[in-house]
C-alpha cells in the first residue's frame, strides 16, 4: 500500500466510525441542550437498540423470512432501513418512558441528583442487556453465554466496491453509514430550524420559563427531545451492528464515552458541534492508530479534548455559557 | 439485584462455613470467572472439579465440600481485581478451606497469590499460563519472589506455561511459510506475556517482526489497526489475548479490511465462545489457536476415561480446560488421601507440603510432576484450527 492509499483508507474508516459516534452524540447534546442533563444512560440505551435489532433478525430467521447463514451474500437494504426505524422507535419510546418515570419527577431537583439518577439508569440498562443476551435464540448463541459478544449477521454484501485488486477497501457498509446518517442529520437540522416543535425546542433551550410563558408546552418539547435523541441512538446502534458485526452488553459504555467526548469537543448543547465532534474523534482515532500507535489512541483523543477545552472552554462550536440566576 | 444476589451467597457461604466446622468436613473452593463470555469454559471446568470430588467421595470419613466462586463482575464482563481480592480474603478467613483452585486469568492470580501464600493456603491453577508467575527472568526483576512473601512455594499449576506456548506458536508460524509477522497484545498480564515470548522466539528462528502494538480491548473495531498491519506487509498476525479481550472482533476486521494474513492466537481463545464471537467464516482456514494440551477427544488413558465420563454425566462435549479443572482437583485430593493414609492430620500446612511433593502423578493428562517452581513437567501442546464451526487439531507437540 502506498502512503496515499493508507491515508485514504484511514480517512474512510475514520469518517465512518466518526459518523456513528456523531449519531450517538446528537442524543447527548439534544437532551443536554433542553434540560441540562448529561444523560449517562444514553450509551446503554444505544446498546439495547442493538439487542433489539438482533432479536428482530433472529425472529425473522426463525420465521423463515431470512436465511441467517447466507445473509452476507446479498444486500438487504429493506432490512437495513426497517431495522433503523424499528430500533429507532424502540429506543426513542424507551427514552421517553425513562424520562417520564425517572427524570421528570426530579426536574426541579439539583442537577447533580439527576446526573446520579442517570448513572443509576445506566446500570439498570446494562444489567438488562446482560439478561437479554441470555435469550434462548439461535442468534444469541442459544442463550448459553449471556455475557458473550454476539455475532451480528451481515446485512449488506461485503465485496470491495473499488475492485478486488484495489488496496483501498470501500464496502457497501462504509457507504451505508453515509447514506443513513447524513439524511438523518439534515432532517434533524431542518426539523429544529423550520418546524413549530423545533422552534419550541430552541426556545425551551434558551429559557424554559420564558418559553412556557409564551405558551410553549415545555413538557411536550422535552418528551419530543427524548424521543428524537433516543431514535438517533437506536439508528446508530443498527449502523454500529452493520459496521462491526458484533454487539455486546458492554458496548454502550465505550460508545457513550466517545459520544460524550464528541459532544463536549463540539460544544455540548450544539447540534452541529456534536456532528463535527463525532467525525473529528473518528478521524483522530484512525490517524492515531496509523501514525502513532493504537496503545496511545485514548491518550491522544483525550489529550486533544483537554487542549480544546483549555483554549475554547465551551467547545468548538459551543455558545458562550449564559448565566442562570 | 446482582449486588443483592452476591450478598445472599456470602450469607449462604457463612452458614455453610458454620456447619463445616461442626461436621469436621474438608472444603475446597474454586475462583473462576463465572460471569462473562468465559462462562461456558469455566462451567466445563467446574464440572470437571465436581467429577473429581465425586470420584474420591470421602477422606477419612469426612465429606468434601466444594464451592464454586466467581471472580468476575457483571460491570467488567471479565475477571475483576476487586472480586478476586475479596475471594482470596474470604478463603483465608474460612479455616475449613484447605485448597484454592484458581484462577483462570493470570492477572487475577497476581492478586490472590501473595495473599494466599502468606496464609499458607495451597493454590492450584488449572489455566494460568503466564511464565512470570513462577519463573524468574520473564517479567519484572522482583517476580516471582513478590508473590511468595512467606518464601515458600504455595502456587502450582497443571498447565504448561507460555514460554512453551509462545515458542510453539512461533515455530508453527514458520512452518506455515510466514515471513513477516505483526505482533499484537491486549495489554494484560497473560496476553502481553505470551506475545512477548512469541516475539522473542520468532526473532530467534528468523522471522521478521514488522511491528508490535497493544490494542484497546474495549474498542468498537480494529479496522485502522489492521490497515496499519496491511501496510506493514505482514503475512501473519499474532494476537496475545483472549476472547474476552476482543480477539473475535480482531479476526473479523482482518477479513473486512482484506488483509491476507493468517492469525495465530493463544489458548485464551480456545473456547467455543471465540468461534461464536468471530463467526466461523472469519476463522476457517486462516486462524490457528495454540493450546497447552490435547483436545478433549484426543486424550488417552485416564484422560479418555474422563472424557467418556464427562459426556455421560453432563451430556455434552467438555471445553478444552475441563480436564485441567478435573486434574487440579484430583492432584489436591490425592495429596489429601496420602496424608490420611499415613495417619496425618489434614491442615493447610500438611496439604500444602503434600501437594508440593507431587511426583510422577498418574492422571488424566498423563504422568507428570510439579517442578521446583510449582509448574507441571507436562509440556504437551497442540495447534488447532476451526473447521465447520468446531476446533480441529492440526498438530501436537509433545
Amino acid at each position: 500500500m502506498t502512503p496515499t492509499e493508507v491515508f485514504m483508507q484511514q480517512v474512510i474508516y475514520g469518517l465512518s466510525n466518526g459518523m456513528i459516534i456523531a449519531l450517538v452524540a446528537l442524543g447527548y447534546t439534544m437532551v443536554y441542550g433542553i434540560v441540562e442533563l448529561i444523560n449517562f444512560a444514553h450509551g446503554d440505551l444505544f446498546m439495547l437498540g442493538g439487542f433489539f435489532a438482533l432479536t428482530i433478525v433472529g425472529a425473522l430467521g426463525a420465521a423463515g423470512v431470512l436465511d441467517i447463514a447466507h445473509m452476507g451474500d446479498h444486500s438487504n437494504w429493506l432490512l437495513l432501513f426497517g431495522l433503523v426505524i424499528a430500533a429507532g422507535v424502540f429506543c426513542g419510546g424507551l427514552n421517553v418512558a425513562i424520562d417520564r418515570v425517572v427524570y421528570k419527577p426530579m426536574r426541579k431537583s439539583p442537577k447533580l441528583t439527576q446526573l446520579v439518577a442517570a448513572i443509576g439508569v445506566s446500570f439498570i440498562i446494562v444489567n438488562l442487556g446482560l439478561f437479554w443476551g441470555g435469550a434462548p435464540m439461535e442468534v444469541f448463541g442459544g442463550g448459553n453465554a449471556a455475557a458473550a459478544s454476539k455475532d451480528f449477521p451481515e446485512i449488506l454484501e461485503g465485496s470491495n466496491l473499488l475492485g478486488e485488486n484495489s488496496n483501498v477497501v470501500l464496502r457497501l457498509e462504509d457507504l451505508a453509514i453515509f447514506i443513513v446518517t447524513i439524511p438523518l442529520m439534515i432532517g434533524l437540522t431542518l426539523f429544529v430550524k423550520k418546524t413549530r416543535l423545533g422552534r419550541g425546542m430552541r426556545a425551551t433551550a434558551q429559557n424554559p420559563v420564558a418559553a412556557q410563558l409564551m405558551g410553549i408546552d415545555t413538557d411536550r418539547v422535552i418528551s419530543a427531545t427524548f424521543l428524537i435523541g433516543g431514535f438517533l441512538g437506536g439508528a446508530a446502534s443498527v449502523m454500529w451492528s452493520l459496521y462491526n458485526n458484533t454487539i455486546s452488553f458492554q458496548m454502550g459504555f465505550r460508545a457513550g464515552m466517545d459520544a460524550f467526548t464528541a459532544a463536549v469537543l463540539g460544544g455540548i448543547g450544539s447540534m452541529p458541534g456534536a456532528m463535527l465532534g463525532g467525525v473529528l474523534i473518528g478521524l483522530i482515532r484512525a490517524m492515531s492508530d496509523q501514525y502513532i500507535e493504537t496503545r496511545w489512541t485514548n491518550v491522544v483523543v483525550f489529550g486533544v479534548l483537554i487542549l480544546i477545552l483549555v483554549f475554547r472552554p465551551s467547545g468548538l462550536l459551543g455558545l458562550k455559557q449564559r448565566e442562570k440566576v | 439485584m446482582l449486588q443483592f444476589a452476591r450478598l445472599t451467597t456470602v450469607i449462604g457461604s457463612l452458614a455453610i462455613a458454620a456447619t463445616a466446622f461442626a461436621a469436621d468436613s474438608i472444603k475446597i473452593i474454586s475462583s473462576l470467572p463465572r460471569t462473562g463470555s468465559a462462562n461456558a469454559q469455566t462451567t466445563s471446568m467446574v464440572n470437571g472439579i465436581k467429577m473429581a470430588i465425586a470420584e474420591v467421595g470421602t477422606i477419612n470419613g469426612a465429606t468434601i465440600l466444594y464451592e464454586d466462586w466467581d471472580d468476575a463482575s457483571a460491570q467488567r464482563g471479565n475477571w475483576d481485581p476487586a472480586v478476586e481480592a475479596a475471594n482470596a480474603d474470604k478463603a483465608i478467613a474460612d479455616k475449613s478451606i484447605l485448597a484454592y483452585i484458581g484462577t483462570y486469568n493470570s492477572g487475577a492470580s497476581k492478586i490472590s497469590m501473595p495473599k494466599l501464600n502468606a496464609a499458607g493456603l495451597v493454590m492450584v491453577s488449572p489455566a494460568n499460563t503466564a511464565p512470570n508467575l513462577t519463573k524468574p527472568g520473564f517479567g519484572e526483576p522482583n517476580e516471582p519472589a513478590v508473590y511468595r512473601p512467606s518464601g515458600k512455594i504455595s502456587y502450582f499449576r497443571v498447565v504448561p506455561t507460555d514460554d512453551v506456548q509462545g515458542a510453539v506458536a512461533a515455530d508453527f508460524a514458520k512452518e506455515t511459510g510466514a515471513k513477516k509477522v505483526f505482533v499484537l497484545n491486549d495489554r494484560e498480564v497473560y496476553g502481553k506475556g505470551v506475545a512477548g515470548v512469541f516475539e522473542k522466539h520468532a526473532k530467534e528462528i528468523g522471522l521478521e517482526i514488522v511491528g508490535t502494538d497493544g490494542i484497546d480491548a474495549k474498542a468498537s473495531n480494529y479496522k485502522s489497526v489492521v490497515t496499519k498491519i496491511k501496510q506493514a506487509g505482514a503475512d501473519l498476525v499474532y494476537f496475545g489475548g483472549t476472547t474476552q479481550t476482543n480477539a473475535g472482533q480482531l479476526a473479523k476486521d482482518i477479513v473486512t479490511v482484506g488483509l491476507k494474513a493468517r492469525l495465530i492466537v493463544p489458548d485464551g481463545c480456545y473456547e467455543q465462545a471465540f468461534i461464536e464471537a468471530a463467526g466461523a467464516k472469519a476463522l476457517e482456514g486462516r486462524a490457528f489457536i495454540t493450546f497447552g494440551g490435547k483436545e478433549p477427544k484426543a486424550l488417552t488413558g485416564k484422560g479418555k476415561e474422563f472424557y467418556e465420563n464427562y459426556k455421560k454425566t453432563y451430556g455434552g462435549e467438555p471445553e478444552g480446560y475441563a480436564v485441567y479443572g478435573y486434574e487440579s482437583a484430583k492432584v489436591v485430593l490425592a495429596a489429601m488421601q496420602n496424608i490420611a493414609k499415613a495417619g496425618g492430620k489434614l491442615t493447610r500446612e500438611s496439604v500444602l507440603a503434600e501437594v508440593a511433593k507431587t511426583k510422577d502423578f498418574s492422571g488424566a493428562l498423563g504422568t507428570w510432576s510439579f517442578d521446583a517452581n510449582g509448574d507441571t513437567t507436562n509440556r504437551t501442546m497442540s495447534v488447532n484450527t476451526v473447521k465447520d464451526g468446531k476446533f480441529e487439531t492440526v498438530k501436537v507437540v509433545e
